[in-house]
């Protein structure tokens, strides 16, 4: 992030009331401000989808901690987002019992029909594709979840179901 | 068989409701606790019943909590029961099932627990990814409020304790309890250095018990029904059930409780169906990721913490990984020790370090660039990484688990890979 933005913006003004307010909500049970951190990312995250330089400079702020050590912590967790993301998230398992029940391909079918790897958003900015450890669903390999619901026994089918509205490769 | 934790949960059954869950006894064993018997009763009996904790490393429950400085001996300010519900071990699926179908019993077991050690906060530490267990967790502690089995005052006691669930917002180091105490402090999840123990010093430098959901779930019935009652439950020498699961290419993957010492083949025969069609068992990891392969020379052992801890292996989890013949054990252990190698906090450098390059050396070997001396330096990484002590946490030990059984087991798989140079399961599509 850079300084120059940081003198620029009025960090008072980045959050909402309604994102202070549950801020301190959470503030109430935790006896240090920067206890909240990774609350308060996350509750800015939810009203926004992902956490912006700005933000994490407000946050910081109103935590009475560096910034730096607010990105320390912001970085760390797989659930904090520091780039946009799409409407849903896709987090797809590539753990063990996935794996051995071919996840490699059904991620292939997933990065051909979405047109994007890991990491990416499609261009419509429907869908984030994200790997993600082991979502203990492993009786019921392979799994993903899409936004909030978990999505299992994965195979061509599911995938043309669940991204019916996506052409094959329509992305890249 | 007697269901203990799963007496609620049947397939296709709804998830059970606080009227439900009262209806068939629940929260008879806090009203016991709250009217007849102190916290030194309660501390008692889960000593005297043997429970062992069931998040992988199975510790005994009561000894645990014997750290927690009580009465007098303790300093004046919150004590702390967390429960971790960061589910994250590779092959690992049965808190989910405990909290999604009965998530009284898991409350049930937390208040009767923080009453045996003095804590007057709680925490659920749940994985974010499980949404509907948070849901129907945070629904259920509102119903204990309602009821007054939370808050100030539980039952006319006097006792007083306050429960939240806070979302994690991932990493699989936050399993270990300590790094897991980092993050509820809004930390980067680092493990932090033992002594002193978080039963001295935990969350927020106070004393902090964590425990694992299974193992919490069980308190009430322990409470209930006497420690007697519950070490005649297992067939081995441990005692009580477990939930164990099978994972792979079974007919029938699931998890199920069965009494603790049943045995690999029963789980694996009866209950998972056996080997799916045109495939034989080569080999299981016993109790989630980080545990050592076994083979089929082990089917008759118990799933008791000793007996597998003697075949050169942990029960850790008890949700078992089955690797069949079609599929690689080297492209196996390769998907582990990738895992590892990203989940690592970065903070020991051989884990740090280390852990990617067995990763890399692994790729090679899958992908048919390995040499003969690869297979040498694997060891040496498994000798150093591996040992307890060299690293900060046992997250690398750990990963060294599958790969130095999978070099014992199945070194003609490695060998066959460096000769061919190719994956030999490529072509019949185990990979």
């Amino acid at each position: 992030m850079s300084n120059s933005q940081m003198i620029q913006t009025d960090l008072n003004s980045v959050l909402t009331l309604e994102e202070l307010a549950e801020i301190d909500h959470e503030l109430e049970h935790i006896p240090y401000k920067s206890g909240a951190a990774i609350d308060a990312l996350k509750i800015v995250q939810s009203s926004r989808g992902w956490v912006s330089d700005e933000c994490l400079q407000a946050i910081a702020k109103h935590l009475e901690m560096s910034s730096e050590e607010l990105e320390g912590v912001a970085t760390f967790y797989n659930l904090i987002y520091r780039r946009p993301v799409g409407d849903n998230v896709v987090l797809f398992c590539d753990s063990v019992s996935c794996w051995i029940n071919g996840c490699d391909d059904i991620k292939e079918m997933i990065s051909q029909k979405l047109g994007v790897d890991y990491g990416e958003t499609t261009s419509d900015n429907a869908y984030t594709l994200l790997p993600v450890p082991c979502l203990g669903a492993c009786d019921r390999a392979p799994v993903m979840m899409v936004g909030d619901d978990l999505v299992t026994h994965l195979d061509r089918e599911t995938i043309d179901t669940i991204f019916a509205n996506k052409e094959s490769g329509s992305e890249t | 068989m007697e269901k203990v934790l799963t007496r609620n949960i049947s397939p296709g059954k709804a998830p059970t409701d606080i009227a439900a869950y009262e209806a068939n006894g629940g929260y008879s064993a806090l009203r016991k606790a709250m009217t007849v018997m102190s916290p030194d009763d309660c501390r008692q009996v889960i000593s005297d019943s043997n429970l062992r904790g069931r998040g992988g490393a199975g510790f005994p429950t009561g000894m645990k909590w014997s750290f927690v400085p009580m009465g007098d001996k303790c300093s004046p300010g919150h004590k702390y029961l967390v429960c971790n519900a960061d589910e994250m071990e590779p092959g690992t699926f049965k808190d989910r099932l405990l909290m999604e179908f009965d998530p009284h019993q898991l409350i049930e077991g937390m208040i009767l627990s923080a009453y045996c050690i003095g804590a007057d906060i709680s925490y659920i530490f749940i994985r974010g990814e499980y949404v509907v267990a948070i849901e129907r967790l945070r629904a259920a502690l509102a119903d204990c409020y309602a009821r007054g089995y939370l808050g100030e005052n539980i039952l006319g006691s006097g006792y007083k304790l306050e429960m939240y669930v806070h979302p994690s917002a991932g990493r699989y180091i936050c399993g270990e309890e300590t790094a897991l105490i980092n993050a509820l402090e809004g930390k980067r999840a680092n493990p932090r250095a033992k002594p002193p123990f978080p039963q001295v010093s935990g969350l927020w430098g106070r004393p902090t018990i964590v425990n694992n959901v299974e193992t919490l779930c069980n308190i009430p019935h322990i409470i209930d029904r006497g420690a007697d009652w519950f070490k005649g439950l297992g067939v081995g020498e441990d005692a009580g059930t477990k939930l164990f699961g099978v994972s792979g290419r079974v007919k029938n993957p699931g998890c199920w409780e069965l009494p603790m010492g049943t045995s690999v083949r029963e789980i694996l025969e009866d209950h998972a169906g056996g080997m799916q069609d045109g495939l034989q068992l080569k080999g299981f990891l016993p109790g989630g990721g980080s545990t050592d392969f076994l083979t089929r020379d082990h089917l008759d052992l118990a799933m008791d913490y000793n007996v597998i801890g003697k075949a050169g292996s942990r029960m850790g989890t008890g949700t078992m990984i089955i690797l069949d013949d079609k599929t690689c054990p080297v492209g196996m252990v390769l998907n582990l020790i990738r895992f590892f190698a990203h989940e690592s906090c970065g903070f020991c450098t051989p884990c740090r370090d280390g852990l990617p390059w067995s990763r890399q050396v692994l790729e090679d070997i899958e992908n048919g660039r390995g040499k003969k001396e690869d297979l040498d330096t694997l060891e040496y990484q498994i000798k150093y990484i591996g040992a307890i002590g060299n690293t900060h946490c046992a997250l690398a030990p750990g990963a060294m688990e599958p790969l130095q059984s999978a070099l014992k087991y199945f070194r003609e798989d490695f060998e066959h890979h460096i000769s061919g140079r190719a994956c030999p399961y490529r072509s019949v599509g185990g990979s």
